[in-house]
């Protein structure tokens, strides 16, 4: 049986060459998205800003009457309501503030069976696919521990590979992390897609994913600069990228195929959160050959960063192939 | 590294298998299929955002604990002065600041009124602290201050019986399957599938139902207390004095019920009181005769009858103003027991069931499409290997749902995303090491020396990747709250039997397919 190889034995591209370039634009992009979160800013989910949204879906109509939804629950006086379309074009989410002074969560329960009976009433096949309602306290504390988990998994990872590699390996990790999360945040503003709970943990996992490639890169990284005291660092580098490039792209290919069926097939309702992952895929691909490797010349790692110590001298490979 | 004995492959296997029998149940039920009632059942219940129903946080605030530890603690001190022997006399009780302060007026009886307060006070739990701290200064003045162990302590006890009392309330309104946890330090969380309306469990959960019976005085009476009538009642808008002390309390009650009256087939809750209760109302009802007597819950009144006859059976009907639903609805309040604390519901959400069920059907099906498409691809790169991968996918993917039964864990919509994300993972592993074979043999390795090195090599690689994943899952699951903490916890049991499936057993797999093959090159 003859077996599919996308990446054929032996390449030997040379990615450092580019990596000023590549640097540059990465950099850029990472600006112009710190420059669409001041603008733009993110649109918050009710868990994060407090409120309640009420999700209706139109079963009779082919799209949802959003104008028309606008003013029939504007005009029972509580505000204007956040009409957003969500996965299909008949299903939205309507987001109320919460009434102030409502210390027994009394208004809001009212406001609530208002909105929901003007609703069904105005519109014959509405159905209310659900109703959710956090506090301003509540979704304070809520975005408050959802960005503590995201920075503390960040800087615990990093500690991590500083401590299983080098200080060099710890910094480049963080900062490919760091650009894999601004980009994706960059295109949440720039799409202003909700971002909620689910996106956070949407973001803890493509941190996760983006770190393997890092890993495997690094490790490889690891390796090499034992076998190869004397190759410099731009062309062991670049071996150790080619070497592990036909894994990455397997790996990466994987995750795609059983993200794109989620997406394109999976609940409308962690729509957002999977599309967050599927964008940090290629992000984090990308960052791992471009950002996390070529970061480790400029940070200065030596041949001899990784002298083998006595105990792990024995696990040396006997060195079939010294020459590469 | 190839050498798996017999007892190492039946261990293997036996754990494997253990994990995987115990996710039948859950997948005979999310087929939509009955699983016999005589066999064990361990099944991964689906959270509310699958299977549709309502989420509500409660919240109890500890200032209100506070105060009325404050108030306990004055009417305490106030009895045990006036009750000593001599009598110790005393000015003004302030309690304001968290803290009673009082001046006595005879300075010699300062050690006498100690030995009578300390014994109030008691040690905070474990914390080595007391729960009140008790200052003499300028010679007579006694300071009595809460701690904020004391204050804890109390808040603690008042949210165990709150969450008891909860319980009993949902209990009453025969709901299925309702979760109640307590939450951190003072919030309540109660989950219940299926409801789809949850205004009236709010109703029901946001009455604190204490029930009093006081004697109505003239306005201005001393010691009288002002009270409004309930909403809702024919006294709305308006409101009575009572004497505040000497009343009978709802604690004293054994059974409330629905009914309607015989007479005018009026809504009521029917009350029995105990023994002493029985004897205190007969009491209170005989000494008053013809005079007026206010029934009220939660500070409002709900009716003042005047008392026509004295009522001696301890049995008594409230009426006022009741809708059926109501007055259904006291009875179930007033059965479970008064709530310590006042509950503010500060989160809520409910989830339709079709939402629910439509979630369920595109989440198996892109499941399915997914792993489908991942399988094939697999077996298309890495032939034998990629089966053993794939078998080990499916293994990885039993397990799972296995252990979640075991541990009694909830499936929700973000811990599908980490199933599929999980299988994600299994298959790096193995694309890790079946590369690492690839690249050994192309060094001239030969078959067996290629394979183990590429188990050897890759293992490095994928244990870091793990501990780094895992190192992220375990902080979503202790920060997180909800969607976060569940897709956590499926990251981190997939990453568990991730590591087994796709390195331990997939090496038995082909350690066992060299021995008896002996192939001479590898289609890899």
């Amino acid at each position: 049986m003859k077996l599919l190889k996308l990446v054929p034995d032996n390449t030997n591209i040379h990615f450092l060459r580019w990596r000023m370039p590549f640097y540059i634009v990465s950099v850029l992009l990472m600006l112009a998205s710190y420059g669409l979160l001041a603008v733009n800013g993110l649109n918050l989910g009710v868990d994060f800003v407090g409120g309640q949204a009420i999700r209706v879906t139109f079963t009779q109509d082919a799209e949802a009457p959003i104008p028309a939804l606008r003013d029939e629950v504007d005009a029972l006086g509580y505000g204007e309501p956040t009409i957003q379309q969500m996965g299909n074009p008949n299903q939205v989410s309507l987001r109320m503030r919460l009434p102030e002074d409502d210390a027994d969560g009394g208004l809001a329960a009212k406001m609530t069976r208002e909105i929901v009976s003007t609703i069904e009433q105005a519109h014959p096949g509405a159905r209310i696919d659900g109703v959710e309602s956090v506090s301003g306290q509540v979704s304070s504390e809520l975005f408050t521990s959802g960005m503590l988990a995201l920075g503390l998994a960040m800087v615990g990872i990093s500690i991590y590979i500083w401590l299983r590699f080098e200080w060099q390996f710890g910094v480049g990790a963080l900062f490919a992390l760091l650009h894999d999360v601004t980009l994706t945040l960059g295109l949440f503003s720039l799409t202003q897609m909700e971002f909620d709970l689910n996106i956070v943990a949407a973001l803890l996992t493509l941190i996760g994913y983006s770190l393997n490639d890092n890993i495997v890169v690094y490790d490889r990284v690891r390796e090499n600069l034992k076998k190869y005291r004397r190759m410099p660092l731009p062309e062991l580098l670049d071996l150790s990228v080619n070497e592990t490039l036909s894994r990455t792209v397997v790996t990466s290919l994987s995750l795609l195929i059983t993200l794109l069926a989620l997406l394109l097939l999976g609940p409308d309702v962690i729509f957002g959160f999977t599309a967050a992952i599927t964008v940090g895929i290629f992000v984090g691909t990308y960052s791992s050959i471009f950002m996390a490797t070529p970061i480790l010349i400029w940070l200065g790692v030596k041949p001899d960063s990784f002298v083998p110590t006595k105990d792990s001298a024995g696990d040396e490979p006997d060195g079939v192939t010294r020459k590469a | 590294m190839l050498n798996f004995p017999l007892w190492k492959r039946l261990w293997l296997w036996g754990i494997t298998l253990v994990f995987a029998i115990t996710s039948v149940p859950t997948l005979v039920s999310l087929a939509g299929g009955s699983w016999p009632e005589f066999l064990p059942r361990p099944v991964v219940n689906l959270g509310l955002d699958l299977a549709g129903g309502s989420h509500i946080m409660l919240e109890a605030r500890p200032e209100q604990v506070a105060r009325q530890r404050l108030e306990t603690m004055e009417e305490s001190v106030r009895t045990a002065l006036r009750s000593a022997t001599p009598r110790i006399q005393h000015g003004e009780i302030s309690s304001a600041n968290g803290e009673l302060s009082f001046m006595l007026d005879d300075a010699s009886q300062v050690d006498a009124a100690r030995d009578l307060i300390e014994p109030m006070t008691t040690g905070a739990g474990l914390t080595g602290q007391r729960d009140w701290t008790i200052n003499v200064v300028d010679g007579s003045r006694f300071v009595l201050k809460q701690t904020q162990a004391g204050i804890n302590q109390t808040l603690d006890s008042a949210m165990a019986s709150a969450t008891e009392v909860v319980r009993k309330r949902i209990d009453g309104l025969g709901t299925r399957e309702p979760i109640i946890i307590r939450q951190g330090s003072n919030r309540i969380v109660v989950q219940v599938p299926g409801l789809q309306d949850p205004e009236e469990l709010k109703e029901l959960l946001g009455q604190t139902a204490e029930l009093e019976f006081k004697l109505v005085v003239p306005t201005n009476e001393p010691g009288g207390q002002v009270l409004p009538y309930a909403p809702g009642t024919i006294g709305e808008g308006t409101s009575i004095t009572v004497r505040r002390l000497g009343g009978i309390r709802g604690d004293s009650l054994t059974n409330a019920q629905a009914t309607r009256n015989s007479q005018n087939n009026e809504p009521v809750v029917s009350i029995q009181f105990d023994a002493q209760g029985a004897q205190r109302f007969a009491k209170l009802t005989t000494e008053n005769v013809r005079k007026q007597f206010a029934i009220i819950l939660d500070g409002e009144v709900i009716s003042a009858p005047s008392i026509n006859e004295p009522i001696l059976g301890g049995q008594a009907q409230i009426s006022g103003s009741f809708t059926p639903e109501t007055a259904g609805q006291l009875a179930i309040a007033l059965n479970s027991g008064a709530l310590p604390v006042d509950l503010t519901v500060i989160e809520e959400s409910t989830i339709s069931a079709e939402l629910g069920a439509d979630s369920i059907d595109k989440g198996i099906l892109a499941m399915g499409v997914g792993s489908l498409l991942l399988v094939i691809f697999i077996i298309v790169t890495y032939g034998r290997f990629g089966v053993y991968a794939c078998l080990a996918l499916v293994l990885n993917f039993l397990m799972i749902l296995g252990v979640m039964a075991i541990m009694g864990s909830t499936l929700t919509l973000p811990g599908i995303a980490g199933f599929v994300l999980t299988i994600g993972a299994a298959v790096d592993a193995n694309v890790l090491i079946n590369e690492r074979i690839r690249e050994e043999r192309a060094r001239g390795r030969r078959v067996v020396q290629a394979v183990e090195l590429g188990y050897k090599e890759a293992s490095r690689a994928i244990f870091d990747a793990n501990i780094t994943n895992i190192i992220a899952a375990v902080l979503m699951a202790m920060i997180g709250s909800g969607p976060v903490k569940g897709f956590a916890i499926v990251l981190l049991i997939g990453i568990i039997t991730s590591v087994f499936t796709a390195v331990t057993m997939t090496r038995m797999w082909v350690a066992g397919w060299l021995r008896k093959a002996r192939p001479a090159d590898l289609a890899l």
